[in-house]
């Protein structure tokens, strides 16, 4: 935890608040809802600020800030709080979505962005998560037209962070057997699955994709989708590795998933349907989805894996059933023949 | 390469995206491992697209979006995804000791 930061947040978060009309029935409680290396999140009644990662490139930052406040967004990314008061000079450029802050030393340089509240999936319930929602708002994300976007757009980061999974690992003194599956998985992917050189296009399309290229989330998991307070619809959430490459791979974590044997066929097939039926153009609309989500999957898998293995020379554990699973994937991945010269 | 039966050199040829080695000599094949679970999962395929039986009464059409068979799995797909392992991890409890994954990076 680091106390000034959340307090910092807490604080912005208190000040945007108060713009906001209250019920005045109750006070708002302060909550942590993620204090991570690269994202703090506080709330604060409806207000969330959240303190992106240090290295945040705030040019691209603010692209996709004004991605997800654009219309052709509205109902499927959650927008940034317009009125977000502009708080005093930083060491941080304001800019419309993200507001200076006078405390911009607390911040350790991370800029600070404003959301409105939502309710997140239960995660004591799992059960209940909306896998048909999250299939049609990914089909939604990837049908927009990216020409009509701010921009210039950034690269969606879903490679590179996958590489920075697999550094970890390695940081974390992972070695020997225990690495060895997941660093073979990862030395088969194509190049630009492992961020070494830019997404080269799509090579087999399913559907005619539109040249100027395809819109990904880049992080998609169960924490990236929320209830909307006053509408009740679920939107997703989190901008930081929005951008242009290849939609296959927001299908790719529950892909990966399902692979292993840990997602439930029914859920799988649920959320792929639901992206099926609103037209998402990474897989094709019906027959074998696997050609398209192969690489990300193998990737997600290596991710995955190299996180866990990370996490647990941390914690001085062996690794959960899950996280076995996840590692017996990148096993099998290894045996197989290589495909990506 | 050379053929192991009648050491004959062997062609590598291309099926559906799956690399297969073929002996120019007695037309013997040889596959890589995983490459006949690749070449099984696309005779499934076949099947599945063939056009269906000419019918007295058409079939009731299969509720949308959940097929009757497993959904299509890749290659190196958990043992249990070839309908034959006994199921997926927790069983009827689903997700067990999974949640905290599904919510994080």
């Amino acid at each position: 935890m680091s106390p000034s930061l959340v307090d910092t947040l807490a604080e912005a978060a208190r000040t945007a608040a108060g713009h906001e009309p209250g019920d005045g029935l109750h006070t708002p409680s302060t909550e942590v809802l993620a204090d991570r290396p690269d994202g703090t999140v506080v709330r604060h009644g409806h207000i969330v600020a959240k303190a992106h990662a240090p290295d945040t490139d705030l040019a691209a930052l603010d692209v996709r800030l004004a991605v997800a406040a654009h219309p052709l967004l509205h109902g499927v990314l959650l927008a940034p709080l317009k009125h977000a008061p502009v708080r005093g000079a930083g060491n941080c450029a304001p800019s419309p979505h993200r507001p200076a802050d006078e405390h911009a030393a607390l911040l350790h340089s991370r800029p600070l962005t404003l959301w409105p509240h939502g309710t997140p999936v239960d995660p004591t319930d799992p059960d209940s998560a909306p896998w048909a929602e999250a299939g049609r708002l990914l089909a939604a994300l990837h049908l927009v037209p990216t020409a009509a976007l701010p921009g210039p757009l950034p690269a969606m980061r879903g490679p590179v962070k996958a590489a920075r999974a697999v550094a970890r690992m390695r940081e974390a003194g992972v070695q020997g057997t225990e690495a060895d599956p997941v660093l073979r998985a990862w030395a088969q992917l194509p190049p630009w699955a492992r961020a070494k050189t830019p997404y080269p296009g799509p090579v087999q399309t399913p559907h005619p994709r539109p040249a100027e290229g395809t819109l990904c989330h880049g992080d998609l998991h169960l924490g990236q989708l929320i209830r909307h307070a006053r509408t009740g619809d679920w939107l997703l959430i989190d901008v930081d590795d929005l951008g242009l490459g290849e939609p296959a791979w927001d299908l790719a974590r529950p892909a990966a998933w399902y692979a292993a044997g840990l997602l439930d066929p029914d859920d799988w097939t649920r959320f792929l349907a639901a992206y099926r039926e609103a037209g998402g153009p990474a897989v094709p609309p019906e027959g074998d989805p696997w050609p398209q989500l192969d690489v990300p999957a193998r990737a997600l898998t290596v991710q995955t894996a190299a996180l866990a293995l990370a996490k647990c020379a941390g914690e001085r554990r062996v690794p959960d059933e899950a996280e076995l699973a996840m590692i017996g994937s990148c096993a099998r991945i290894a045996a197989l023949p290589p495909e990506f010269p | 390469m050379q053929c192991p039966k009648c050491h004959a050199p062997m062609h590598t040829y291309n099926r559906n995206g799956v690399q297969i080695e073929q002996c120019s000599g007695c037309r013997g094949i040889f596959l890589d491992y995983g490459e006949l679970e690749s070449l099984t999962r696309l005779e499934s395929q076949w099947v599945q697209q063939a056009p269906p039986a000419p019918q007295a009464y058409p079939a009731p059409p299969a509720p949308q979006g959940y097929p009757a068979q497993a959904p299509h799995a890749p290659a190196w797909g958990a043992p249990q995804h070839g309908g034959h392992g006994g199921g997926h991890y927790g069983g009827h409890k689903r997700h067990k000791g999974f949640g905290h994954m599904l919510f994080s990076s």
